[in-house]
């Protein structure tokens, strides 16, 4: 029988160290919403969206209430729209439409987030392609909840240059457009290589092709439960170390297990994964880079944060995938600069530089996640970091992203408020000399050799 | 059976015990183990009841728990104890 000091170990985690279920996320196939009237497509869209999802939102909140474990977010992804809305949308402002039916549905349900109005354009583009990305600044500056991703490499094929040059300039047009609110759009909008199908963290969830009608994703969360039993580890030695994290990985994604399940069963769809990353907030203790320093670091940033950050991400995995059937979407550690304390700390510090980022992208789960940049940034620069970012994760056969902000209106030291989950970042220096000539040249990245595993 | 644990955890004083315990049997349900503890003055106190015979929702329960803790000046928590075997035992 469970006994005093487990029900207290638990309880401790939970209401101290902010351990909680980051976000369920249903995922909702549009495939069959698809009809060349634009009218008929979006009422198909709402109704099937809110059809679906109409329990999931009270659904979150009885299992928090019954099992003390609080569920964070509910969140819905959808089919890319690029697909779904191929055969009706005949111009960008079609597009517009789509997003803000997909923003009434979740305002309709009370979610939120929703993901999904994408692209996979990793090898080429078609012109719904084409639309969807055009309407993006519009889109995502006349919505609320709305998020958007692009696909545009993979180790398979290689990286598509001429959408990363485009989204160069889409990233620039989104900030411009949401200027007042600090360029929040951006925020909302993420460029893939090696994007997962069942990734339930938003902005870059959509509902893979793959993927079944309807299926639960849930991600976990708990950085400070790690930081917290790391304290423990202080001054000992390396398998120590990763005993420590393994162990405490093992108990976080537990629960994410028992939430997807129970969410599955209540909601009669079928569980698909659980992603076991350890996803900061910019609550005070709830912070990766915390841990980074509970391993030895002054800041993140500093000689030997790649190596840590390789172990910390490993261990989590290791201890994750014993936790659960199905392990999926992400996981790992997520270094986010704006939503994370100790992040923004090592920035001001002048710790923490983009190229630092861009090294720890390579061991992390993600990317280059929620930085600032100035707003005066060529667009050809947006494009050569994700050209970089895209880079790393084709040859290392791993996700990157690519969620940059640059911020209308600021310099490198201002500070930008994003709000809520979201958070503040200070605007950080990026690299001023030029990549523009690389950028134009147009056309694609072949697949590197690793690639022909045939 | 459906378990749930219930955890009680404040300042010290009389009556805490009796005046949960009464709820519980009021509203039929029953107390399967009680381990409680005073650690400086903190009152500690851990419960495993059987809620499948109760006469309100898993909801009503725990709300109204939690209102008498506000009450009491003591903090009260329901959950399913699903939730600790799946994080303590494999």
């Amino acid at each position: 029988m469970i006994n005093f000091t487990e029900v207290m170990e638990t309880n401790t985690m939970i209401e101290k160290e902010n351990l909680d279920v980051r976000t369920i996320t249903l995922g909702i196939s549009l495939l069959d919403c698809i009809d060349s009237d634009l009218e008929v497509l979006k009422r198909k869209i709402y109704d099937k969206i809110t059809g679906t999802a109409k329990e999931l939102v009270p659904t979150g909140m009885a299992i928090e209430k019954e099992f003390g474990i609080p569920v964070v977010n509910k969140r819905i992804s959808v089919t890319p729209v690029a697909l779904v809305g191929g055969a009706a949308c005949k111009r960008p402002e079609d597009f517009v439409e789509v997003a803000k039916t997909l923003d009434a549905a979740a305002k309709a349900v009370g979610v939120n987030f929703i993901g999904g109005y994408s692209a996979l354009v990793c090898k080429g583009m078609t012109a719904a392609d084409n639309f969807l990305m055009e309407s993006v600044p519009q889109a995502l500056s006349l919505t609320e909840r709305v998020c958007s991703s692009f696909n545009v490499g993979s180790t398979r094929t290689g990286i598509n240059m001429d959408a990363v040059r485009i989204l160069g300039g889409i990233i620039k047009r989104t900030a411009e457009y949401t200027r007042q609110n600090d360029s929040l759009g951006c925020a909302k909008l993420v460029v893939f290589c090696n994007a997962p199908d069942d990734n339930p963290f938003m902005a870059g969830a959509f509902h893979g092709v793959t993927e079944a009608d309807a299926v639960i994703n849930v991600g976990v969360s708990g950085p400070g439960v790690v930081k917290k039993a790391l304290e423990s580890a202080r001054g000992k030695d390396f398998e120590t170390l990763c005993e420590t994290i393994k162990k405490t990985a093992f108990k976080i994604t537990r629960v994410g297990q028992l939430v997807a399940k129970e969410a599955s069963k209540r909601l009669a769809i079928p569980f698909g994964i659980v992603d076991l990353s350890l996803a900061p907030t910019p609550a005070v203790g709830d912070s990766v880079a915390e841990i980074l320093h509970e391993m030895g670091l002054e800041y993140p940033g500093a000689p030997g944060t790649t190596a840590a950050l390789a172990l910390l991400n490993d261990q989590v995995k290791k201890g994750g995938v014993m936790a659960s059937s199905y392990v999926g979407g992400l996981s790992g550690a997520f270094i986010p600069v704006s939503e994370d304390q100790g992040m923004i700390d090592a920035v001001r510090e002048g710790c923490l530089t983009i190229e630092k980022l861009e090294a720890m992208t390579c061991v992390c789960s993600v990317g280059l996640d929620m930085i600032a940049v100035p707003g005066d940034i060529p667009e050809t620069s947006l494009s050569g970091l994700i050209a970089d970012e895209m880079a790393i994760g084709m040859i290392n056969q791993k996700t990157t992203a690519v969620r940059i902000i640059p911020v209308m209106g600021k310099n490198v030291g201002d500070i930008v408020e994003f709000g809520g989950l979201l958070g503040y970042a200070p605007v950080m220096p990026v690299n001023s000399f030029s990549c523009g000539d690389f950028i134009r040249r147009g056309g694609r990245i072949p697949a590197p050799i690793h690639s022909f595993k045939n | 059976m459906n378990k749930t644990i219930i955890t009680v955890v404040g300042k010290d004083q009389v009556g805490i015990i009796a005046r949960v315990c009464t709820y519980l049997a009021d509203n039929s349900v029953n107390i399967l183990d009680i381990s409680q503890t005073i650690v400086s003055g903190y009152f500690n106190m851990m419960m495993i009841v059987d809620t499948n015979k109760a006469l309100k929702e898993f909801g009503a329960i725990s709300g109204e728990l939690e209102a008498l803790g506000k009450e009491i000046g003591v903090i009260i928590k329901a959950q399913r104890e699903d939730i600790f075997d799946m994080m303590h035992r494999i």
